[in-house]
Parts: structure tokens; C-alpha cells; sequence
């Protein structure tokens, strides 16, 4: 794939398609016509309106903010919203697939249920109280951090290429990176007093995470996952329960977190 | 006859944009069974597009703001035909729902005392969004989304598109729809429905909207009986994305004039001071010093006319087009990079950076965008009770844009955002508190969901029909040229002509393959809500013969002192006719009519 360059006039291109379901599936051609600063998402769509009315995909915004069009093209984890068509050579065929993690439902679309009920164990926001005002002050640059965790559009790109979930399928034991972004913001929040150390070590099995940063790459919204959101989560099981001194200091005080520094 | 499979809740809320969530919470939190119908994934509704921020007058960055100035601004921007008592509580409870969401784990960006901050929009006098970045929508939803999975007595069903609202006895009884990812079909028993549907923009060919647009609640509403209102207004976004061809339409959000952004012409004029209507002359800047001023925080300098209200800022960029001095592909010319520093817009904008950056190969810290109107919302919608948001038929509530009134001839920026809020939570309780009050749910009519489940399986009967794609197509071109932003007696009139043979060729839609995710087949169905709305917003613009807010007519360019005091009402005849009448304005209380002494809604608007 080359860097964006400017494009003219129409091409005809040849696109591979993934069509069918759990028990029989193939790559289907469709020849289309590729018109200036068209994506994939478009291409599939003249693909619906004249030769596969029943070619199913996903999408919503078509503008990278909702991360309903996920799919593999051309072997790469991306959204086919903001995947110019123009980017690859036109000669090259374009080959889509549904994402690879998840059991396919049929052509593009993909079960992502197990998502939602991993989004379900993870404790909610538990706001310490207002002050005095009736108001809560946090300053920018304590939020910072949080912001850039919830930028997330649940895309799911980085639960499909986490090695964890794609190549062990241990759907059972791991939360997948999405949800230690999700876990990362109400952890990091400036009012948030839940404790959810626990629930990172066993349920959501951070320890599983190699860093690979596999994940941080395919982010559309190029958050930091590894570095930014599960590196600190790991840190804080470490010290929890495998640091000597900070388990002590936790018998002691009896309080679940950690002082707030180094984040 | 097709299986289904059967439900029940006490309230059922179609649809899970920021209306529908807040309105399932808080019907569940009153101890309602709740079910939540999302048309796609939970999380993806349109609210996640939302860019700009909240309006709320929480007063934080200016002190001199509160709801009387917020009421005032949304009156003038519907341009009075707004249902006061709606723009009256919309004002009044929005910072309390700011405030809510923040409780819920919304975060908003700071002001350095640590509160939340709020940014200049179009038409707000006073800085009064709640945002973040410009990405609010996303951390409005989220935010709704993870409140809602914890809330007790609350069931989340995915991918579930309704299609038809059951009646029996002239109440709500309960809904048919289908499962999309299976095909199979559902009906759900209920005693009461919030419709927080959306809007209709998916009828247009240049949109800001995604495929859910089509109207379902507006048109399953009108079908069961109910008053729709304020149709003819339709809110061209003045800043969609021109170019390359297949982004067109795709929003730019109005924040980066909040933050500074001017218009030019193809000249470098900055065309908008030619553009102040009469009425708001006293509170824009008339020279480029002046805005340049006020952007830089001077409290004596007036607002940069970019600022006002989309529907002016939308007919000015098309008059620079038609006379010749539009940008390369039709629109005009939005720069920020010369306000502001490429580190505060990618700060500010970091989704407007990124989505010119990939899409259009556009750097916008160095140069300008090229924008022009799109499709984005519609004022009218389910005529609704403005307390508790119930439409004219006992059980059937609606919230958001599926409602109407609240916005009357155009809406501001912002005001979305806290309507989604106010009312979903009004109607959640208005829902709970119906469900609570009948003693017994209406039985449902077994011959009406049969009758159903027919008319749904048609398109894959059908042999040799028409493609549901083509019909789809056809008709967002007919409604773009005939009923578009400037509308035309004689045009419109041929526009409802065609839409009827349309309606007959629908009848005639084809799709082939399972019902299991099938998008040709949800497409044909999706049509007749489509066309059902789209029928209604001709002819209420038809019947408007004068140019008010979103709706601008060459024929009747200025403002109608009789039609000043009326609204549209669409409803169903006895005969099954779409029938429409005048309604009278409900009378504004005299100490709000204080607020705009000295103004008249009768002047024009040019």
C-alpha cells in the first residue's frame, strides 16, 4: 500500500469479497467502479446497490466516529469508512473480510455480543461527593489522560488483533484491550472511589497482555493503549498483590488504591 | 404464517441515541419493565456524530448567562414558532441534565477553576456549550450507554428495527418488528412506547445522517393515528463537507466557527456581514476588527456574524454560489487555520483535523475547508404534550429529534444535544408514569400482527420487483431537487407527483436472498417510513407560502404575519388520507412575552 496520493478519474477495480456464514463462506470477485476519493465502505456499497443486494456489512457514521464498519482489508484490521480506495495501487485487488477474532454472523458482519457482557462486569462510576458548591472541580490537565481513553468508538479493531482473544481465543479469561481502555478511564478518573484492582487482575486477566502493542497500532483513534491505559493497569495489580512493601501498606491503612502519582 | 417471537415490558422505548437511553433510565429507575430498542449496535446511534457540545446556561464562563437568555435565543433562532413551554423547560432543566451527566462520568473539558467549560455556537448570545473537543455526541452516548447496562429492570435489545405500532381500542398496545442479524420477527407487548427514533435525513441525497435516518418513528406515529407537526422545517447544516464526491455531506461541526472560524468567498470576501438580518443587527460585529476583537475576549465587541443561526449562515453560502462566487466545487471557503494555532485546533478539532486529513487530504492548521449545506435535521416531528411529551395518542410518547415543537422554525446548535436530555428523561417518566396508571394493558389484535408479518415478508415474495436501492436513490434526488433548501411552488407541486408514483412503485419492491442480515430487504422496508415522511414534509411546505427559519421559499421570500401564529399539523384522515391544518400558537404567558419587547416575528428574515 502506498501514502495517499491524488487521484483522477474513474477506474474500474477488482475487490474480493467475503460472502457467506459460520458454515459456508467464499471470496466472492465483484469488478466496481472506483470513482475519486472513494473508500471501501463506498465500494461496498455500489456492490449492495447493483449486483448483491444482501451483502451484509455494518456501518452508521461513515466519518470514523461510531467504529460500526470494522473489517479486514487486505489483511490489515481497519475501518472501511476511512480506507480510501486510492491508497492501494490500481492495479491491486482489494480483498474485505469480516474481522477474524469474532464468529462470523454472515459476509462482514461478526458476533461482537461478548464484548458488551465484558463491558458488563467492569464496576460503574462511583463519584466521590460534590463539594460544599454543589460542584465538582477537576483541573484540564487531570483529565487529560481519561479524555484520551474516551475517545474510544468501540471499533473493536484491538480486541481483533490482540493476539490474547485472535490466536488463543481465551475469551473466558481476558477482557481484551478495549475494556482495559474502558477500565483505564474510570480507574484514572479524578472522582471515581471504586476499586477494581481485583476485577483487572482475575476477570479482565491483564496479566494475559504481552505487550505486543499490536492493539495501539490499529487504533483508529490512536489512543496509546499499551502505554497509556494497560502498563499502569499492570502496575497497579504488581503492586497490589505481588509487592511486598505495598501490600503491607495495604494491610495497614486498609485503603484499595494506590496515591494517584506517575500516571 | 411466519413464527415470532413475544415480549413484554411495561415501557418500550424505540431507538437508543441519547433520547432513548435517558429516557429508559429514567422510566426504569421509576420501577417500569424497560425495554430499549437499539437499531444498530448499542453505542452507535446518531447521537455519537454530535460534535459541537450541550447548551446549557450553567453560567460558568459567563456569568451574565441563564435560562431566560437561553429561552430567548432558542425563540429567535425557531423564529417564535416554537412551543414556548417546551423552549421554556428545555431552558430551565438543561444545566441540571449537564450536571447529571457529569454524575453519571461524563468529562467535560475544564475552565481553569476547574468547572465545566463552555464554547461560543451559532445564535447562543452567551458561551453555553458543554463539550468535549468536538466529540461530545461520542461522550454523551458512552456515557448514557454505561449508565444504562447497570440499571436495573432495563434489557437492551440489539439490532432490532420496528416497524409498525400496534393500536387497539386508540391506545398502544405494543410493536412488530425484526431481529436484523437473524430476520426472524418479534412482537413486543407494552403498555407504553417513547418513539426516539431520530430524524428523516436518509430521504435527502445530501446528508449528514447515517442509514438509521429513515424516519420510523415519525412515520409509525402518523400511521397510528397521531399529530405530526412543524414538518416544512428542515435544517440545512450550513457546513457539510463538498469534496471528494463520496464524503459529501459528512458534517463539519459548527465549533470551528465557535472557535473562530470565518467563511470567504471565492474572492476572500468574508461574505457574512452582508448576510445580518434586521432583527439581530444590535448584537453582531459589522467590521472584521470588531469579530477579530470579540475572538480575542473583548466584552464590548459584538459576535462575528458566522455565528448565526444555521439557516442564515446556510442561505448565505448558497447565494454566493449562485452568483458566481462559490468555491471550486459549490460551497464556500471555512478557514480557522488563520485564527487560531495548529496546536489549539488539533486540541479544539482533533476530529475535524482527522477526518480532513484522511478523507479529503486537506491539512486545516494550514489551510481552508471547503463547505457547503447538507441535510442534517428535522424541527418537525410527533406533535408532543410539552410536560410529559405524550403525542396525541394515549401511550405513545416521543423524545429528540422524533419530537417536534421544541425547535419551531429552525433549531440552534447545542440544543439538541440538552433536548435528547430533557425530554428523553420527561418522557421516560411520562411513560412510566402511563404504564403505572393502566390497569391493564390493551390486548393485542392478532389479525393486526398477522396482517403485519405479511406485509413484511412481501419484498422477499416478490419476483422480479423493483430494486428497494434504486427506489431509495430515486427518491433522495427527487426530495433534493424539489423540496431542497430553496423551494418552489411549481416544483414542489411536481415533486408530490412524483413522490406519489414513487409510493406505487414501492408497493411493487423486490429483495432477494434470506431474511438473516439482509440490507436489501431492510431497505425495502425502511421505504415506506421514508416515503411516508417525505409525502408529509411536501406538503406542509407546499401549504407554508412564506419563507421562515428552515424553510426558504423563492415564490414567498418574506416572513407572513398570519402564518406567523400558526403551525402545520399532519394527520390521517378517517379515509386514510394524509390531511393537513392550521393550528394556532399556544399563547405565551406575558412575563415571557417581556423578554422580546419590541420584536416582531413578522419582519423578514433576510
Amino acid at each position: 500500500m502506498q501514502p495517499a496520493k491524488a487521484e483522477t478519474g474513474t477506474i474500474s477495480r477488482l475487490m474480493r469479497v467475503f460472502r457467506g456464514d459460520k458454515n459456508r463462506s467464499e471470496l466472492k470477485e465483484f469488478t466496481i467502479k472506483q470513482h475519486p476519493g472513494m473508500v471501501v465502505l463506498d465500494a461496498i456499497h455500489q456492490i449492495q446497490a447493483d449486483q448483491a443486494g444482501d451483502l451484509a456489512c455494518r456501518w452508521n457514521c461513515k466519518a470514523g466516529k461510531c467504529g460500526s464498519c470494522s473489517a479486514e482489508i487486505n489483511g490489515r484490521p481497519r475501518l472501511m469508512c476511512m480506507t480510501r480506495m486510492g491508497d492501494f495501487e490500481p492495479g491491486e485487488t482489494i480483498t474485505v473480510r469480516p474481522l477474524k477474532a469474532f464468529p462470523v454472523i454472515k459476509d462482514l458482519v461478526t458476533d461482537v455480543s461478548w464484548n458488551y457482557e465484558i463491558n458488563k462486569k467492569i464496576k460503574p462510576f462511583t463519584p466521590k461527593p460534590k463539594n460544599a458548591d454543589g460542584t465538582w472541580r477537576m483541573q484540564q490537565y487531570e483529565i487529560d489522560r481519561v479524555q484520551e481513553f474516551r475517545k474510544c468508538i468501540e471499533c473493536f479493531l484491538c480486541q481483533d488483533v490482540c493476539h490474547v482473544l485472535r490466536d488463543h481465543d481465551k475469551k473466558s479469561e481476558f477482557g481484551g484491550p478495549r475494556f482495559f481502555v474502558r477500565a483505564a478511564s474510570l480507574e484514572m478518573h479524578p472522582l471515581d472511589t471504586a476499586d477494581r484492582v481485583p476485577m483487572i487482575k482475575d476477570s479482565l486477566g491483564v496479566g494475559l497482555c504481552n505487550i505486543t502493542k499490536c492493539c495501539t497500532e490499529v487504533c483508529p483513534e490512536s489512543i496509546t493503549i499499551t502505554d497509556n491505559a494497560i502498563i499502569p493497569l499492570k502496575e497497579r495489580v504488581v503492586s497490589r498483590y505481588f509487592d511486598p512493601l505495598a501490600v503491607l501498606w495495604h494491610k495497614i491503612t486498609g485503603l484499595p488504591k494506590q496515591p494517584r502519582g506517575g500516571e | 404464517m411466519a413464527n415470532y417471537q413475544s415480549i413484554e415490558h411495561d415501557v418500550l422505548v424505540i431507538g437508543a441515541g441519547g433520547a432513548g437511553i435517558r429516557a429508559a433510565i429514567e422510566a426504569a429507575e421509576m420501577g417500569a419493565n424497560v425495554g430499549l430498542i437499539c437499531k444498530s449496535l448499542l453505542g452507535k446511534a446518531h447521537t455519537v456524530m454530535a460534535e459541537g457540545g450541550m447548551a446549557a446556561a450553567l453560567g460558568n464562563v459567563e456569568s451574565r448567562d441563564n435560562w431566560k437568555v437561553h429561552f430567548r435565543d432558542t425563540m429567535r433562532g425557531g423564529k417564535m414558532l416554537n412551543n414556548w413551554r417546551m423552549a421554556q423547560l428545555h431552558a430551565q432543566e438543561a444545566p441540571d441534565r449537564a450536571n447529571e451527566l457529569e454524575s453519571y462520568g461524563a468529562v467535560f473539558d475544564r475552565t481553569p477553576d476547574g468547572r465545566i467549560l463552555q464554547r461560543n455556537f451559532g445564535g447562543h448570545l452567551y458561551p453555553r456549550l458543554a463539550h468535549v473537543g468536538d466529540r461530545t455526541g461520542l461522550e454523551m452516548i458512552r456515557t448514557l450507554q454505561d449508565k444504562a447496562v447497570h440499571t436495573p429492570g432495563l434489557q437492551v435489545h440489539m439490532e432490532c428495527t420496528i416497524y409498525k405500532l400496534l393500536v387497539n381500542d386508540g391506545r398502544v398496545c405494543g410493536a412488530v418488528g425484526y431481529w436484523r442479524q437473524t430476520g426472524e420477527f418479534v412482537v413486543y407487548k407494552a403498555k407504553a412506547v417513547v418513539l426516539a427514533t431520530g430524524g428523516i435525513g436518509k430521504s435527502f441525497k445530501v446528508t449528514s445522517n447515517s442509514w438509521e435516518y429513515t424516519g420510523d418513528g415519525h412515520a409509525m406515529a402518523y400511521l397510528a393515528g397521531a399529530d405530526l407537526i412543524d414538518m416544512e422545517f428542515i435544517q440545512f447544516h450550513p457546513t457539510g463537507m463538498m469534496w471528494p464526491l463520496s464524503v459529501k455531506g459528512i458534517l463539519v461541526t459548527e465549533g470551528v466557527r465557535g472557535e473562530g472560524g470565518v467563511l470567504r468567498n471565492n474572492k476572500g470576501e468574508r461574505f457574512m456581514f452582508k448576510y445580518v438580518p434586521e432583527q439581530f443587527k444590535k448584537d453582531y460585529a459589522d467590521t472584521e476588527d470588531e469579530a477579530r476583537r470579540w475572538l480575542d475576549g473583548d466584552k464590548t465587541a459584538r459576535r462575528p456574524p458566522e455565528l448565526l443561526t444555521r439557516d442564515v449562515v446556510a442561505r448565505a453560502i448558497n447565494a454566493e454560489v449562485k452568483a458566481g462566487r462559490g468555491s471550486p466545487h459549490g460551497g464556500a471557503f471555512l478557514d480557522i487555520a488563520a485564527a487560531r494555532s495548529p496546536d489549539y485546533i488539533k486540541r479544539k478539532l482533533p476530529s475535524m483535523y482527522h477526518q480532513f486529513k484522511e478523507l479529503a487530504q486537506v491539512d486545516i492548521t494550514k489551510d481552508a475547508m471547503e463547505v457547503g449545506p447538507t441535510t442534517h435535521y428535522i424541527m418537525g416531528g410527533v406533535r408532543v404534550h410539552p410536560e410529559t411529551a405524550e403525542s396525541t395518542v394515549p401511550g405513545i410518547f416521543a423524545a429528540g429529534e422524533a419530537a417536534g415543537g421544541m425547535h419551531g422554525a429552525n433549531r440552534l446548535g447545542g440544543n439538541s444535544l440538552s433536548d435528547l436530555l430533557v425530554f428523553g428523561r420527561r418522557a421516560g417518566m411520562g411513560a412510566a408514569n402511563y404504564a403505572k396508571n393502566l390497569k391493564s394493558a390493551p390486548a393485542l389484535s392478532q389479525a393486526d400482527v398477522d396482517a403485519t408479518l405479511k406485509e413484511m415478508t412481501a419484498p422477499l415474495d416478490r419476483v422480479d420487483g423493483e430494486n428497494p436501492y434504486t427506489i431509495a436513490q430515486d427518491l433522495q434526488e427527487l426530495m433534493q431537487t424539489h423540496i431542497g433548501i430553496i423551494r418552489e411552488e411549481k416544483e414542489m407541486q411536481e415533486g408530490l407527483e412524483k413522490l406519489l408514483k414513487l409510493k406505487e412503485r414501492a408497493s411493487r419492491v423486490a429483495s432477494n436472498g434470506t431474511r438473516a442480515y439482509n440490507p436489501g430487504w431492510n431497505q425495502a422496508l425502511d421505504l415506506r417510513a421514508m416515503l411516508t415522511c417525505s409525502e408529509a414534509i411536501a406538503r406542509a411546505a407546499i401549504e407554508r407560502k412564506e419563507s421562515r427559519g428552515g424553510h426558504t421559499r423563492n415564490d414567498y421570500p418574506d416572513y407572513d404575519k398570519e402564518l406567523s401564529k400558526v403551525n402545520f399539523l399532519i394527520k390521517k384522515t378517517s379515509s386514510g388520507e394524509m390531511g393537513i391544518r392550521k393550528e394556532p400558537l399556544p399563547q405565551m404567558p406575558a412575563e415571557l412575552q417581556e423578554l422580546f419587547k419590541g420584536e416582531s416575528n413578522a419582519t423578514s428574515q433576510s
